[in-house]
């Protein structure tokens, strides 16, 4: 048996950096270095293991994002997918999730693919919506949000922790699956891993090679629009005192003076 | 007027509170028309109408428990279609659940989506939506300008009003489109109650991190929590140790809170960990660490041991109580 996986991995802004917007109100990916979604290296560490259980399992990486986004690409590439494929056209910039899904719908329909595997969610935009956005749109079941995942006889199970219950769930492939950061900790790349990466095929494609109109993505395609973005003040730091002996009950003294007891 | 629909968001019946915070939201942009589907839809009725819902939609089906999340958006597609007009906005409360469902839901009907809205206020070109980006170091409006304005809401985002409306009952028909059963549910264990506030809607939040140092030393963080009828929160080094239940964590990919007052013990403050909890009004931090990234956003912080501020604090809150 042969399985196709292809994993979704987006390029993100370093979050212990100084995050903020470009003039246009976008994410500034500028600024600050960017870097593989840690999120996402969860959907690549579980599309690895599912491939590693598999004869003849191919696993390929898409990005859609600008020019540095190679970098997430090669990062996945080092861990053990197999090749990439790296959607980049100046009109993207900009793009929501309606955008980047109609592009990733495209890519993922092209490749072929039994399984898409993503993250949770994007560290930058943290919607995490993409993945059933793009079930809906790929017309394949969703299977989102696991916390552990099999795949075994062409269905995909996994648990599914929500808010009131645990879910055991499952679906026939295809299938859309995203994972959670309680999936398993992702493995960090050897060195055998990051040389063999620098060989691996990285596919660049734009909205011509999908046949896209750039009227339907970027900022101008967007179908949600930013229209003002300011910085939080920040918290200004209160009292702080050191404890010495007394420490619990001037909390509660400042506790009762704003009436919280 | 124009009508706007609300996602129920309900347990057997049982009304959550982020969905009454909705139709607060939903009164300054229309008259709410509320969507409650599964078991026990028709009896959240009631509190819907003492909180503004002008209908209540209803219906019933295995699929809404047996399929995940598709049998849900065609309802609330379904929901859409059958008003007069086109909604003056969809809202859903920001679940994991709830945002796969209203994006969707978007798709279907040709919509933007904005999601964890912390407020909406009617603008001249449609609902404006109030976000907290980058762990809410920035605050940002946004609009949909296509189809529908679809937005989810975090929890805490509005008061709960009482605004008396029929909250007539009507059953909505619904029709499954094939990919409603694309997933199963194979099993369900509910989460078991332990009693406390639900962390996402509690006024009180008591945390604990990798300070608190063993699943039995979490004792100290309960207790203080119970002295306040506080929920019990964690960080993620806590919930990687095993001390305390993932559902319980705090921060970027846990829950996010936005609660009265928290109280961060023996947690460092990490940027993810702050993603889920700088919007709370007033914050307290204990920590062993005069440097700790925490002191920088807490109202009052101690500079101490939490195993010994902590219990001191718990006996003083009893204390005072009485
Ligand atoms: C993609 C991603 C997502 C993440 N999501 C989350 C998330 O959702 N939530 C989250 O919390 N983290 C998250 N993290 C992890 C986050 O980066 C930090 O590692 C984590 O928050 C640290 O937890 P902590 O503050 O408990 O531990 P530490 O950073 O180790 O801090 C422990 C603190 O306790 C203090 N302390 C120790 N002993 C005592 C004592 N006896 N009394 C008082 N103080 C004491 C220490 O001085 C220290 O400041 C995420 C990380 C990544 C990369
Ligand atoms: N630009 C992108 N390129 C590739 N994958 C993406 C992109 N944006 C989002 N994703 C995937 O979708 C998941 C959820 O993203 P989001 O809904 O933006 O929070 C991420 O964890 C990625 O797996």
């Amino acid at each position: 048996m042969s399985l196709r996986i292809v994993v979704c991995v987006k390029f993100v802004p370093d979050a212990s950096g100084d995050r903020g917007f470009a003039d246009d109100l976008t994410v500034d990916r500028e600024g600050v270095d960017g870097l593989l979604s840690e999120l996402d290296e969860y959907a690549v560490e579980q599309a690895l293991q599912i491939a590693g259980g598999v004869e003849g399992c191919e696993v390929t990486v898409v990005t859609v994002g600008p020019g540095d986004a190679k970098d997430a690409l090669r990062k996945a590439l080092s861990m053990g997918a197999d090749k990439a494929v790296h959607v980049e056209d100046e009109a993207l910039h900009g793009s929501d999730v309606m955008g980047t899904s109609l592009v990733l719908a495209r890519v993922v329909e092209r490749a072929g693919f039994d399984l898409v595997i993503a993250g949770m969610a994007s560290t930058d935009g943290t919607m995490g919506v993409l993945p059933a956005v793009l079930a809906e749109r790929l017309g394949v079941p969703q299977v989102t949000l696991l916390s552990r995942v099999k795949v075994e006889g062409g269905v995909v199970s996994g648990r599914r922790d929500g808010d009131s219950a645990s879910e055991e769930v499952e679906a026939s492939l295809p299938a859309v699956v995203s994972v959670t950061d309680q999936s398993g900790e992702a493995r960090y790349p050897s060195f055998k891993g990051i040389m063999a990466a620098k060989k691996k095929p990285v596919d660049s494609l734009d909205l011509r090679d999908l046949e896209l109109d750039a009227a339907e993505v970027g900022l101008a395609g967007a179908w949600t629009a930013v229209d003002s973005a300011v910085k939080r003040p920040a918290r200004t730091a209160g009292t702080v005192v050191k404890d010495e002996g007394e420490g619990g009950r001037q909390l509660a003294e400042y506790l009762a003076t704003q009436k919280f007891i | 007027m124009a009508e706007v629909v609300v996602y129920v968001d309900h347990v057997g019946g049982a009304v959550r509170k982020p969905t009454l915070e909705l139709l607060t939201l939903a009164r300054r942009l229309g008259d709410p028309v509320a969507v409650a589907l599964g078991e026990g839809a028709a009896e959240t009725a009631g509190v819907l109408a003492e909180h503004g819902a002008v209908r209540v939609l209803t219906a019933q089906a295995p699929e809404f428990a047996d399929y995940l999340v598709v049998p849900k958006v065609d309802a609330l597609h379904a929901a859409c279609q059958s008003l007069a007009q086109p909604p003056a906005a969809v809202l859903v409360p920001s679940s994991a659940e709830g945002k796969e469902i209203a994006a969707r839901l978007a798709v279907r009907t040709g919509s933007g989506i904005i999601t964890d809205a912390i407020d909406i206020e009617a603008g001249d070109l449609g609902p404006v939506a109030t976000q907290a980006a980058f762990a809410a170091s920035y605050t940002t409006k946004s609009r949909i300008t296509h189809g529908i304005p679809v937005i989810t809401v975090k929890a805490n985002s509005a008061p709960v009003q009482p605004a008396p409306a029929p909250g007539t009952v009507e059953t909505l028909t619904v029709t499954f489109t094939p990919a409603a059963t694309g997933t199963r549910i194979v099993s369900r264990t509910p989460r078991q109650s332990t009693g406390r506030p639900e962390l996402t809607e509690a006024a009180i939040v008591v945390s604990g991190g990798r300070g608190v140092n063993g699943a039995e030393n979490f004792a100290v963080i309960e207790a203080l929590a119970d002295s306040l009828g506080a929920a019990v929160g964690a960080s993620r080094a806590a919930v990687d140790a095993g001390w305390y239940p993932h559902t319980n964590q705090v921060g970027q990919t846990g829950k996010s809170v936005s609660p009265q007052l928290y109280i961060a013990s023996g947690i460092s403050g990490a940027i993810q960990h702050r993603a889920g909890m700088q919007t709370s009004k007033t914050i307290i931090a204990v920590n062993k660490d005069p440097e700790a990234p925490i002191f920088d956003l807490a109202d009052y912080g101690i500079i101490g041991d939490l195993h010994t501020v902590l219990p001191q604090l718990t006996q003083e809150v009893h204390t005072r109580k009485n």
